[in-house]
């Protein structure tokens, strides 16, 4: 199952993963993102990669 | 319905990169070209004003698109090639060396130029979009010379930071006494004003520029006031207008941007979309069209422009809550919803202290949030963006900020 990935120093809190994928991510009370699951479906793919190249840090990926 | 064969995709930046690869993601199965006028690889823009200026981030590091990124999505790059113009009958995409691309859909992703200056002394002076432009200023920020910026909006508040940072004497020059109170409504304007001050950069707010004179390291800025500023560097920051002058003949409906529909289809081409700061679209949340310069609206918007071409049976509106972030001194600030319609207002928070933190929430007449505007404070600004987004209550928002505002208050 594809795996997610953050990059929690590169993350700048800005949010705009949580928008497109609120069941994957979250962020904490200091403004870094935090991964609600470790996997997710391939059905969930596309929709959480959106989200994904969302973020203006750059700061998650999705490894198969 | 089938894919249709080739989308051609131009402009090559986020709003361009963004298509293309959403394009995938949503199973398109054609081929996809991307041409855009630069010749570097498509690369981010924001941290221009910001780590890039200041020589902290790489180009690796804002890159958008590597060649191998684009290969392994089968994503065909034309780039250093300007589309001359659009040929909507033939559906052909013209380029400047004589070339044509036919497309079965074309995705305008131009974006936007900066607002040239009206002043052209023989050198010195610095316009801000391009990774080009950010290097030319980064070269004469390095000279140690007092620097001015003309207009106090995002990117002027943004460049005085950076260049206060790499240590030089800056001032801002803007006709309106707070410049931001444009987005964020008077009251909150003064208080980026006052983070100008706080930080030692002097602010000319209320006052008009004249002239500018000189060249690089000796330039005069002549002042409506009749003061004049001398400096070795000027920057204008003055906004940014829409890169849709090379579609003057295509027939399509320009205003100040492509327009289009709440699919972001052109109005008059049903195979020509649009994306980005050129994309004039109408908004069905608004109930009018608007235009965006955000990089958040880019994204989204190409989103929205990929599904719509892979999946033509269920075309999706883009009907985004607007969002942009900006990054002063020691202010991290992002932007919700639409404050300045606002006729109220409420701060949560202490934005003035040495730790600064908070969020101001802002209301219509009828009790309706308009959009927030939080510093430092990525957590408030989640909530508001939900609650915008969901339509919530002034006063619900107010107290879910100031409970997320006593249980974060740990002693520092
Ligand atoms: C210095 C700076 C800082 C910013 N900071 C922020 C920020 O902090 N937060 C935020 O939300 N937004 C910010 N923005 C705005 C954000 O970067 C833009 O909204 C975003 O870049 C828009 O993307 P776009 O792809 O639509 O257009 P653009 O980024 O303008 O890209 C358009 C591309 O098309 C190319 N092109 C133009 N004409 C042609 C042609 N005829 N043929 C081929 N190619 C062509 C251009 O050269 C360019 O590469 C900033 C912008 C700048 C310039
Ligand atoms: S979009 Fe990126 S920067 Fe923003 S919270 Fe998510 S991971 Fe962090």
């Amino acid at each position: 199952m594809p795996r997610l990935l953050a990059d929690v120093k590169a993350c700048q809190g800005y949010g705009n993963c949580i928008t497109g994928a609120p069941d994957a991510y979250d962020i904490d009370d200091d403004g870094k993102v935090v991964l609600l699951t470790e996997e997710i479906s391939d059905a969930d793919r596309p929709r959480v990669e959106e989200a994904a190249r969302s973020c203006p840090a750059n700061a998650l990926s999705i490894e198969d | 319905m089938t894919d249709p064969r080739t989308v051609v995709v131009v402009g090559a930046s986020v709003a361009g990169v963004r298509t293309a690869q959403s394009l995938r993601t949503e199973g398109f199965g054609g081929r996809i070209v991307l041409v855009g006028d630069e010749p570097d690889l498509p690369y981010d823009k924001p941290p221009l004003s910001k780590q890039f200026l200041t020589g902290c981030w790489s180009v690796e590091r804002i890159a958008l698109l590597t060649a191998e990124a684009a290969a392994a999505a089968e994503i065909e790059l034309r780039l250093g090639v300007a589309a001359q113009r659009l040929d909507v009958a033939d559906r052909q995409v013209v380029l400047i060396d004589g070339s044509t691309i036919d497309y079965d859909a074309a995705v305008l992703a131009t974006g936007a130029a900066a607002r040239p200056a009206p002043w052209s002394p023989t050198s010195g002076v610095h316009v801000l979009r391009s990774m080009a432009d950010a290097r030319a200023l980064r070269d004469d920020l390095e000279v140690d010379r007092p620097v001015v910026i003309i207009g106090g909006g995002f990117i002027g508040a943004e460049v005085a930071a950076t260049a206060h940072a790499l240590g030089r004497e800056v001032t801002v020059v803007d006709p309106l006494s707070a410049p931001i109170g444009r987005v964020v409504g008077r009251e909150v304007g003064e208080l980026f004003v006052d983070l100008h001050t706080r930080h030692g950069v002097t602010t000319k707010f209320g006052v008009g520029v004249e002239s500018v004179e000189g060249e690089a390291g000796d330039l005069t800025v002549q002042l409506t006031d009749g003061s004049q500023l001398a400096a070795g560097t000027v920057v204008v920051g003055i906004g940014a207008v829409p890169n849709d002058g090379w579609l003057a003949g295509s027939g399509l409906l320009v205003d100040d941007g492509v327009v289009c529909d709440e699919h972001c289809r052109a109005v008059d081409a049903a195979d020509v979309y649009a994306v980005g700061d050129v994309l004039r679209w109408f908004h069905p949340g608004h109930g009018e069209h608007v235009r965006v310069e955000h990089w958040t609206n880019a994204v989204e918007s190409a989103a929205v422009v990929a599904h719509n071409i892979a999946h033509p049976e269920e075309l999706r509106s883009h009907c985004p809550v607007e969002y942009v972030w900006s990054d002063q001194y020691d202010w991290k600030i992002q932007i919700v919803g639409r404050p300045v319609g606002a006729t109220r207002h409420t701060l949560v928070g202490d934005l003035t202290s040495a730790h600064p933190r908070g969020a101001a929430v802002y209301a219509d007449d009828s009790g309706d949030l308009r959009g927030a505007v939080a510093v430092n404070w990525p957590k408030a600004l989640l909530v508001c963006r939900r609650a915008v987004g969901a339509g919530a209550s002034f006063d619900d928002v107010v107290a879910q900020l100031d409970r997320l505002s006593a249980a974060g208050a740990a002693p520092a």
